[in-house]
């Protein structure tokens, strides 16, 4: 176990793609870090600089108190679950997980014992004498976590390891993988750009955007006051509402954004904040015209046009109301929910 | 697999269609191989008609394998078809693996690499015969300053190393080709999952990429023993004729010089018999083992 310090970690491909820039980001030792992003945002090859299969190009990387910038992945004292789980294919699953262990010189009763300790662990005793291509993707999936777990390592790499499973599959092994990180207390980083998992998996979250870091925080820190209109839009679904102030003064009375400061010309509101009831003390009223509604079971999604606005305006609601399509609708906001940004830099104002 | 289907609206067609493959089939195989079966059980007459063929049940093949030239050239093709496939198949899966590892220069070393596959072996014979040269070769010049008298016409062992590496060099392309195919197709994230898995560049490769390239190396190695075997005639004829002494005297050219050369017919039919009998037992092992004998 331990800590992970990345120090303006930088990746410069050659010909001079940068694919991540300034990195700088402190894990704590057990805490479990999700990396997400949009395809391309650099997510990957900072997960990959970690695990020392990629160089880094700038900064420092330490795990521990050691430097290991220049060390080979063998070396680094990490173990890491990959999207395709590259399991040895001609190897059994017994031998796919020993095979760290007996590189490392492990006597061959420890390699036993651990090896079937974590089948245990993650129940997949009976297929130890199998091969990979008997397994199903989710017992795969396992095997793989297996082999980064017999290692007991300073900290576990997880490269999305749940998009190659079904719907109904990911969520159990997301919850999985959640419960066994907090048993072991386990350093961990983990890349996925699916944000439900996100949400759900990190300790504290890491939005990146075109190899930067946009924000780090818990996932309630960034649900509630992400700090860019990136991750405002990123985070959260369906995606946050954005509207020119301009155009909100047209809509609200002046009290109700006078709170704001002045350099905020953007202004969020999330589809959730929204609701049917009637304006009340500290709220605010917005009317529009319902173009299409979404029912989604125990929730609903309103799609709204705005009087003078190209873009629809999104509500969700936790019911499926009873309105048609084509009518006025008036929903009531808390004044205090708003999102204000300046839209020249994407910062958050206040 | 799904196969197509297609309806002719006339009968003939399908046929007429076919008949070009299977005049050629028979013309140029079935009908030497009958002929050959045939001639291998007969006691050839003399050129005058005086005394016709004469059926001799299997004293041809009897007397083949009483004789020790013939065990000679057993052992001698032995040899040569063990050395030319090890030969070939380590230096293709060497320069397989160190072209796989480059990036910008991989297609040029490739194109290169496969170049000397178009030429025919008679060719390479008479290229390695002038590297080899006694008087005039490069190669004997080189030995000589290192204290090694290379001479192929007397010594049967250098004879033997020339045509072996004669012969290896063309199929180094093919079974190039082959490896650099293979290791494409081996994902990179297994690759650095033995990394992280702390194996060495060495034990990555002989506990990964070779296990999983065993599919592609028992492939080659059957064609390659089948090229060995059969392919080399040009480069023998070429370079050493099969001397000296017998010391590259394989099966295929000794069917030849003992037939054509010697006029020997029934021993020669004989041979070719013997040698169809062990394509035949190379051709149903690959077909029986190449898609079971995979390692995973």
């Amino acid at each position: 176990m331990a800590s992970i310090t990345m120090d303006n970690l930088c990746k410069v491909y050659i010909g001079g793609v940068k694919a991540v820039s300034d990195v700088n980001l402190d894990i704590a030792d057990g805490e479990m870090i999700v990396l997400v992003g949009p395809s391309g945002c650099g997510k990957s090859t900072l997960l990959r600089m970690v695990a020392g299969l990629e160089t880094i190009s700038d900064g420092t990387l330490k795990i521990g108190d050691r430097v290991v910038n220049n060390l080979e992945p063998a070396d680094r004292d990490i173990a890491m679950v990959f999207q395709n789980y590259a399991l040895y294919p001609h190897m059994t699953v017994f031998n796919n997980l020993a095979y760290g262990l007996k590189n490392r010189g492990f006597k061959k009763a420890e390699i036993d014992r651990r090896v079937r300790e974590a089948a245990q662990m993650l129940e997949i005793g009976q297929f130890l004498d199998r091969k990979p291509r008997q397994l199903s993707g989710g017992q795969r999936q396992r095997v793989a976590m297996g082999r980064a777990l017999v290692r007991e390592p300073a900290a576990f790499l997880f490269d999305e390891p749940l998009s190659n499973l079904d719907a109904k599959l990911r969520v159990q092994m997301r919850v999985e993988i959640r419960q066994l990180q907090k048993r072991l207390r386990t350093t961990s980083l983990y890349v996925t750009h699916d944000q439900l998992e996100a949400l759900t998996m990190a300790d504290r979250l890491v939005v990146l955007n075109a190899g930067r870091i946009e924000q780090v925080g818990t996932p309630m820190e960034l649900y509630s006051r992400p700090a860019t209109t990136f991750v405002a839009g990123f985070i959260g679904s369906p995606a946050m509402n954005m509207l020119p102030a301009e155009y909100l003064k047209t809509l609200v009375s002046a009290d109700d954004l006078a709170h704001l400061p002045q350099s905020a010309d953007l202004i969020g509101i999330r589809p959730e904040d929204l609701s049917l009831a009637p304006p009340k003390e500290g709220e605010m009223a917005l009317t529009g015209e319902l173009m299409l509604l979404e029912p989604a079971g125990a929730e609903s999604h309103l799609h709204l046009k705005l009087a003078g606005l190209k873009d629809i305006f999104v509500a969700r609601l936790p019911q499926v109301p009873d309105v048609s399509e084509g009518t006025a609708l008036t929903f009531s906001l808390r004044r205090d929910q708003l999102h204000p940004f300046d839209s020249a830099s994407g910062q958050r104002v206040a | 697999m799904q196969t197509k289907r297609m309806t002719f609206s006339r009968s003939w067609l399908p046929y007429a269609l076919l008949a070009p493959q299977v005049i050629i089939t028979l013309i140029f195989f079935i009908w030497p191989s009958f002929q050959a079966l045939r001639q291998s059980v007969y006691r050839q007459g003399d050129a005058f008609g005086i005394r016709p063929p004469q059926f001799v049940w299997f004293q041809n093949f009897q007397a083949l394998f009483a004789d020790p030239l013939y065990l000679n050239s057993l052992k001698v093709t032995a040899v040569f078809a063990i050395g030319t496939t090890l030969l070939s198949m380590s230096v293709a899966l060497l320069f397989a693996v160190m072209v796989n590892r480059m990036i910008r220069s991989r297609d040029t070393y490739t194109t290169f690499l496969v170049w000397p596959y178009a030429i025919a072996p008679a060719i390479a014979g008479v290229l390695w015969w002038f590297i080899f040269n006694p008087s005039i070769g490069i190669m004997p010049y080189m030995l000589d300053m290192v204290g090694y008298n290379w001479n192929h016409r007397r010594d049967g062992n250098d004879a033997m190393i020339m045509v072996i590496i004669a012969s290896a060099w063309r199929q180094i392309s093919y079974n190039f080709l082959f490896f650099l195919a293979g290791l494409a197709a081996i994902p990179q994230s297994l690759i650095e999952a033995a990394a992280i898995d702390g194996a060495s560049r060495m034990k990555r490769f002989w506990t990964i990429v070779f296990p999983l390239l065993s599919p592609i190396t028992f492939f080659l190695l059957v064609i390659n023993i089948v090229y060995a075997m059969f392919d080399t005639f040009g480069v023998i004829h070429a370079t050493t004729e099969g001397g000296p002494a017998q010391a590259t005297n394989i099966l295929v050219y000794k069917v030849y010089r003992d037939g054509f050369v010697n006029l020997n017919f029934g021993s020669s039919a004989a041979q070719s018999v013997v040698l169809m009998g062990i394509v035949i037992v190379l051709t149903v092992i690959q077909f029986r083992y190449i898609e079971r004998r995979v390692n995973y």
